[in-house]
């Protein structure tokens, strides 16, 4: 009989082309090539130089989204890049996908989106599948029982090339969710209070499975905002198996198969999760019935603790150096600094789940005078849903700016970024110093508790707003 | 293709803070451009220059000389974060040749790997030694897979066998993998006879 195997077992051992030895690493299959303008130029430009093609362009779909303004052309006609050099990053990689026959959701295209957002969106990420990009956040669709990872540079000239990487396993841990989350807790929630469980290096060289009643009880879209931030416990991958929801999500999906295929398709998916008895060489199990609305006070994002906790006292000159940037001290709560910027965005937390889930909160209230809110939809497709639902009114209504689609400030390489010294609320997923713009403070949070504390003008638990909220 | 790599000697230049993320050795606004050379004047530039460009000459790193300093001493998590490959082609450009660490992430070291650019991961009392004596010459030696602070050590460190040939040998990665074409053709005959396949009765 076969050793029963993990979810990452099994789709590793889907992709293995050429196996692994202890001289060699192995040659992985990728199905499915993520591509966006910021990483993706010098591999362009060193396949090039070696005469190569891109080899599978039916497997590699681009998009636009890192450089790209959120505001619309101005009378002139002219997209307000924020330099010279974006626009021409932007156009390099139109370029380079008309050279190279790649599909690219580009300006004119109702697809465009955030890549994470698109992908699952589009139905091009599929349970069992190996997905890579230039992009650490590319576990996030390991939400669907993919196998995700990012990449550098000089590998996406190697999948171009070959549509393989040269690899060896990782390590597998389990991190188990338990319980019944509260009302008013989120899948960001859930991410952060693993996160600060394992510590910011804690998953490094592990692909993490998530599994538990909580991480069932999430929708596709809180579960793709857990696996996202995998990485920001070191993890390479996040991974949850593909369950019922993940079937019903991905039925009809464009680059899903339809009909007698798509049954044949979902029957493989569901014999994807781990088998009983398959051992993984780290476990953690945490109580989800437990977790709290969650925010971080440093600049690391395992820096994060149950809203209106205080700042623990720093153990090391890191931990120091985090506070006296953060303008925090130990022994206090970080609910009563103003806050200047509330940010609602990003492949974390950009999704129409996320956009109602602060819409929730901020219906018939206002922002509080003097702070900046910015909802910036993680695709069109999320922005063309939000609309119909009126969810852009309630932000506007409320204060809030309603922009269109792109990484904007979770970044802040396109021009939108918190100033030097200013505290921002945001639902991305990085607070390191800088992240959001030089000096820029980042507190990170649920939708929930960025459209609470836009309100508030402090970090506010979201549970305060919600009419429902029931109290631990 | 990276230059051959073997042995190297330094001093090191210490940065004992922990998780020094792809964000603090190049900051994403420096991202838009095209090239992969010539980033070596925005490696960690927020710690080197104010907002408004001028250097900040309590910057250790506007004090040192590049040429004298190939190797970074740096805290724990290093090279967290983005997956950036600007990040080691930024500290190869400034002059650094390898990072040692006590734990150092895994895409930055599978990026670095790839640029002539070592990591070394030490446990914290070697660490803590190298960190106490800043100025005496380092050597980091690949082929034996050591560490020495001058007549010290010499204390071991793991590197993935095929990387450390790569770098030893100046091997082309993308060359090697196209050896694997055939089986990769191979590999994908086998999936679309499979997707094609008649339904087993
Ligand atoms: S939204 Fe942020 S984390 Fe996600 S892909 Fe864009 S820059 Fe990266």
């Amino acid at each position: 009989m076969q050793q029963p195997r993990t979810l990452f077992d099994k789709v590793w051992d889907r992709h293995v082309v050429v196996p692994e030895t202890a001289d060699t690493p192995g040659v992985i299959y990728i199905d499915l090539h993520l591509v966006h303008e910021v990483t993706s130029p010098q591999a362009f430009t060193e396949i090039e130089s070696r005469g190569l093609k891109t080899r599978r362009p039916d497997r590699t779909f681009a998009t636009l989204d890192h450089s790209t303004p959120t505001l619309p052309a101005g009378l002139n006609g002219l997209k307000p890049y924020v330099t010279p050099e974006a626009e021409a990053q932007v156009h390099r990689l139109e370029a380079n996908c008309a050279r190279h026959g790649i599909s690219l959701a580009g300006w004119d295209s109702d697809d465009r989106g955030v890549v994470h957002v698109m992908g699952p969106e589009l139905g091009l990420t599929q349970p069992g599948m190996t997905v890579v990009c230039g992009d650490s956040h590319t576990a996030t669709h390991g939400a669907f029982g993919a196998l995700a990872f990012g990449i550098g540079t000089s590998e996406v000239a190697h999948v171009l090339a070959t549509q393989c990487l040269i690899q060896r396993k990782s390590r597998a841990m389990r991190v188990t969710v338990d319980g019944v989350l509260s009302p008013g807790v989120s899948g960001k929630d859930v991410a952060l209070a693993v996160i600060a469980e394992l510590g910011f290096g804690g998953g490094t060289g592990f692909v993490i499975e998530y599994a538990g009643g909580a991480v069932r009880s999430l929708d596709m879209e809180g579960r793709m905002t857990l696996c996202n931030m995998s990485i920001e416990a070191g993890a390479r991958a996040g991974m949850i198996a593909p369950d019922e929801k993940t079937v019903a999500w991905l039925k009809g999906r464009r680059h899903v198969p339809s009909g007698e295929a798509f049954e044949r398709a979902a029957v493989d998916w569901l014999t994807l999760a781990t088998d009983p008895g398959a051992v993984f060489d780290a476990e953690l199990v945490i109580d989800g019935g437990a977790i709290r609305p969650m925010a971080t006070w440093g600049t690391t994002p395992d820096a994060g603790s149950p809203i209106g906790s205080r700042v623990p006292e720093p153990k090391s000159d890191s931990d120091r150096k985090a506070l006296a940037y953060m303008g925090f001290e130990a022994g206090q709560t970080t609910t009563t600094q103003a806050v200047d910027v509330v940010f609602i965005g990003s492949c974390t937390n950009g999704r129409l789940p996320d956009l109602r889930a602060a819409a929730d909160v901020l219906r018939g209230r206002k922002v509080k005078p003097g702070v900046r809110m910015l909802v910036v939809p993680g695709s069109e497709a999320v922005r063309r849903d939000a609309e119909a639902e009126g969810l852009h009114t309630v932000f506007t209504e409320a204060g809030a700016e309603w922009r269109i689609p792109g990484c904007s400030m979770c970044i802040a390489m396109n021009g939108d970024f918190v100033l030097p010294g200013q505290l921002a609320v945001s639902t991305s997923n990085r607070n390191f110093e800088g992240r959001q713009g030089k000096g820029a403070r980042t507190i990170l949070a649920s939708p929930a508790t960025a459209a609470a504390s836009a309100i508030a003008g402090v970090l506010t638990d979201p549970r305060v707003y919600l009419t429902e909220a029931v109290d631990a | 293709m990276p230059e051959p790599l073997k042995t190297l000697t330094s001093k090191v230049l210490v940065l004992s803070q922990a998780n020094i993320d792809t964000d603090q050795i190049i900051p994403a606004r420096f991202l838009t451009t095209t090239e992969s050379r010539g980033l070596g004047a925005k490696a960690f530039y927020d710690w080197r220059y104010e907002a408004d460009g001028s250097a900040k000459p309590e910057a250790v790193l506007n004090r040192i000389d590049p040429t004298e300093h190939r190797i970074l001493l740096a805290g724990d998590n290093f090279g967290c974060g983005s997956s950036r490959e600007h990040a080691p082609w930024a500290l190869h450009d400034y002059g650094f040749r390898a990072v040692i660490s006590t734990s150092i992430a895994d895409i930055f070291t599978s990026n670095a790997l790839k640029n002539g650019f070592l990591p070394v991961v030490v446990d914290q009392a070697t660490w803590d030694d190298l960190a106490a004596h800043p100025d005496q010459p380092v050597t980091i030696d690949l082929e034996a897979q050591e560490v020495r602070r001058g007549n010290h050590g010499p204390v071991a460190f793991a590197v993935e066998p095929f990387a450390r040939q790569c770098l030893l040998d100046g091997v082309d990665t993308l060359g090697w993998l196209q050896k694997s074409m055939p089986a990769i053709e191979a590999f994908e005959r086998a999936a679309q006879e499979r997707a094609t396949a008649p339904e087993p009765a």
